[in-house]
């Protein structure tokens, strides 16, 4: 099991000033305290929809990479996402999964079936160019600067625990401020 | 909230039967780059069909409605059109991803909505079935723009409509009342 922002600390320092980031709740309270950047696509309501509006980013920025940090209990709230994405196949779409078994935005409670069910697997069925999993921080610092060069769509799963407190202001996510600078820094590079 | 664009007009097949490939030319018209569908079994044979066999704009097929109310906000982002084609049933089943994405953030997400099981001629609002009367109600109470395509004189409200989408920054639905003739 690795820590979270252990994880993304390792992938921030591969990513690069032209891309896309869309992180999710616990995820992106972890990843605007390591990587402040108006690129960084934090509005995407609720619901588990970010692996959706990443595909929107992907299709119509070909020209950028497009990584969505996703979390299990969204991923679980949009699943058919999965074999959506596979079909309209973006090469630039990068999909990070912090799997840490909860609803950690929520209180914390456990995914159903948090130890038995397979997120890599239903990437790969759905039909991802290429799947890894990640249980150990060595490897992955390894391997993630590899992974980001690869053709999309990529499904990475990390295994993590739970972040724990978080200072979880979500106008620091979605306030009109944000959303805001978001569509021009978009617009504009 | 802004104001609403309900259309007033005399609801019939006004000026003849609903044409999908007049449809698909207004949706080219307004410059939609990419269609997000669920098949809808009111614009299926007409629209999604002639749709799926053209290289533009590009179909992308989802498995749910709110997916399609994501990618739609990002290709937003980007400065791209898009048009959600679904049927009411999915627009319900998205309402939070209406709610916050395309309300509450502000952002042009167009959505042509086939109304199943419409009576051809009778408003959406005095249909005998409960899941099509509820419709603009809905959509009234949300605050989001609709237009009531009926007949072959209603698709020259797409367009325009689209257009005032994207100007505003607001969420737009074109409600297909009756089966477009794949010709």
């Amino acid at each position: 099991m690795m820590k979270s922002d252990d994880c993304l600390k390792a992938l921030a320092r591969h990513v690069t000033d032209a891309d896309i980031v869309v992180p999710v709740y616990t995820a992106a309270f972890d990843w605007i305290l390591i990587r402040p950047h108006q690129l960084n696509y934090l509005a995407h309501g609720a619901m588990g929809l970010a692996s959706s509006h990443g595909l929107g980013l992907a299709l119509g920025r070909p020209d950028k990479r497009v990584i969505v940090l996703d979390g299990d209990g969204s991923l679980l709230m949009n699943l058919g996402s999965l074999v959506s994405i596979a079909e309209a196949a973006p090469p630039n779409l990068i999909h990070f999964l912090c799997e840490n078994g909860t609803y950690e935005a929520n209180g914390g409670h456990p995914i159903p079936n948090r130890r038995g069910v397979d997120f890599a697997g239903f990437a790969r069925s759905a039909g991802y160019r290429g799947v890894h999993t990640f249980s150990d921080l060595k490897i992955f610092e390894q391997q993630v600067g590899a992974i980001l060069a690869e053709p999309g769509p990529v499904f990475v799963d990390l295994k993590v625990s739970p972040s724990g407190p978080q200072n979880r202001d979500y106008s620091l996510l979605h306030g009109p401020a944000v959303r805001a600078a978001t569509r021009a820094a978009l617009m504009a590079s | 909230m802004d104001a609403r664009a309900t259309s007033h007009d005399q609801l019939s097949s006004r000026g003849g039967d609903l044409s999908g490939s007049v449809i698909i030319r207004e949706i080219k018209a307004s410059g939609i780059e990419f269609v997000v569908s669920l098949p809808d079994i009111t614009t299926s044979e007409g629209l999604l069909r002639p749709l799926a066999l053209g290289a533009s704009p590009r179909l992308i097929r989802v498995c749910k409605e709110d997916e399609g109310i994501g990618i739609c906000a990002g290709l937003a982002h980007c400065g791209k059109r898009a048009l959600l084609l679904i049927q009411q049933t999915g627009m319900l089943d998205s309402i939070n991803a209406i709610r916050g994405v395309a309300v509450e953030y502000e952002l042009p997400i167009c959505m042509m909505v086939g109304l199943l099981e419409k009576e051809p001629g009778v408003r959406p609002r005095e249909s005998k079935r409960y899941g099509v009367r509820i419709v603009e109600p809905i959509l009234d109470a949300m605050g989001i723009a609709y237009h009531e395509i009926e007949g072959a004189a209603d698709t020259s409200k797409i367009k325009p409509a689209i257009d005032d989408a994207y100007a505003r920054s607001r969420p737009v639905a074109l409600l297909i009342g009756r089966r477009p003739l794949a010709s």
